[in-house]
């Protein structure tokens, strides 16, 4: 007997939700990321203005200066949604976790000579409290803003810099030998010593910002894109020259980290410039006034993490982050 | 047919992307859409290119990576790490 087998062809009705097809055209397959946040702001039906802002809508654009056409148009290239951001998080979590059982089970820390022990209890340490006001200005962002593409990337930087925070916390348990004096020193630093005043002062600021459209320049873009390469790409390297190579395996995320969310808040940047000029000017009128204050406040530090080398240091992250915001089509 | 290439993909959401890469790259190739599997046709040669599946998926792709969606293909397989070429090496 021979089975004969049909193959019955049925093109599917629709490929997607309406409101995504309305973007795309109906004969486009969409991306998971793109249904995930497309269409997501809710807009409609709030009766009542919230109590603690009733000159504004529950969900207002206009609680930032920024005006875009379609806040769905502020995409993350990275397609991060709850489902892919897990699995990449978990994946870094995992090779971070082997690197610090690596360095405690070979005491790779104990090598490392006093000095350089005390430049990082007293230069690193205490960035796990500027870590925790970024996890909460991005959490204000989340809060505040508009738009889910910009609202749940937030929400997942926001978890992040929890997660830096975190290792930072057990780069302090580490070299106490899991006691919390290291990280006591740190906060007492953070909150006594002359040369972190500026920046706490600088952080406490950013916590009070309203336009969330200008905390993001500030936190995400500024303040990010000038400490993160300071202490996690050039303090690493002058430790690894000095025989403290081990930093960088402890902070081996925060590195590829910072490269990755870059290319995210580069194309936010971006994309608000393209949208008009008012927003260019808007983008280079934050970066001009928070750039040079980020920098003051940076100075006290890297004279201690860099000695003589600290303007040059400081002059080079600078360069660097003025390129990527030539890149996004400012000019600052 | 013999001057026609081929490449047979599962139609997931994950090959998405590769298919439209492949389609933007071989502006000749045409696309035959099966029930769960699409061949997408090509005269002479196609080529699978890594940039542009990056920039769809917004990560750094493996090209290998092909292979979890692969079902068939047709042509002589040139590759390396940026591009695979299938054609009849005429």
């Amino acid at each position: 007997m021979s089975i004969d087998l049909k193959l019955a062809s049925i093109a599917p009705l629709r490929r997607t939700f309406d409101h995504i097809a309305a973007r795309l055209g109906p004969d486009q397959s969409p991306s998971r990321y793109q249904e995930a946040v497309w269409g997501l702001q809710p807009e409609l039906n709030f009766h009542y203005r919230p109590t603690w802002d009733p000159t504004r809508a529950l969900y207002d654009p206009a609680r930032s200066r920024i005006v875009m056409a379609d806040y769905d148009d502020l995409v993350d290239p990275r397609q991060y949604y709850y489902g892919t951001w897990t699995v990449q998080r978990g994946r870094q979590q995992d090779a971070q976790e082997r690197n610090f059982e690596l360095v405690e089970k070979r005491g790779l820390l104990d090598h490392l000579d006093d000095a350089w022990r005390g430049h990082i209890e007293r230069i690193v340490l205490p960035l796990r409290h500027v870590a925790w006001a970024a996890n909460n200005n991005n959490c204000a962002i989340a809060a505040y803003g508009y738009g889910a593409p910009l609202t749940a990337a937030c929400s997942l930087h926001m978890m992040d810099h929890l997660g830096i925070a975190q290792y930072i916390s057990r780069i302090g348990l580490l070299l106490a030998g899991n006691g919390t004096s290291a990280l006591d020193a740190a906060r007492a630093a953070w909150i006594g010593d002359q040369n972190w005043q500026p920046l706490r002062a600088l952080v406490e600021t950013s916590m009070v910002q309203r336009d969330w459209g200008e905390l993001f320049v500030l936190q995400n873009l500024v303040i990010d894109g000038c400490l993160h390469p300071l202490f996690f790409d050039r303090f690493a390297q002058t430790l690894a020259t000095n025989g403290g190579a081990v930093f960088s395996m402890l902070t081996e995320f925060m590195v590829d980290w910072h490269v990755e969310s870059a290319r995210w808040v580069d194309a936010v940047i971006a994309r608000v410039a393209a949208e008009s000029a008012y927003n260019r000017m808007l983008l280079e009128t934050w970066i001009t006034t928070w750039l040079p204050q980020v920098r003051g406040a940076l100075e006290p530090l890297a004279a201690q993490a860099f000695d003589e080398r600290a303007v040059a240091v400081l002059d080079d992250v600078v360069v660097e982050l003025v390129k990527r915001t030539v890149k996004c089509g400012l000019t600052v | 047919m013999a001057d026609k290439v081929f490449i047979a993909l599962q139609n997931n959401a994950d090959a998405q992307p590769v298919i439209a890469a492949i389609l933007q790259d071989n502006p000749a190739a045409k696309l035959h859409e099966n029930p769960g599997m699409v061949k997408i046709d090509c005269p002479e040669r196609l080529c699978v290119r890594r940039t542009s599946i990056e920039d769809r998926i917004g990560r750094a792709f493996d090209l290998q990576e092909i292979h979890l969606h692969l079902i068939s293909l047709g042509g002589n397989i040139d590759e390396d790490d940026d591009e695979i070429v299938l054609s009849w090496g005429r």
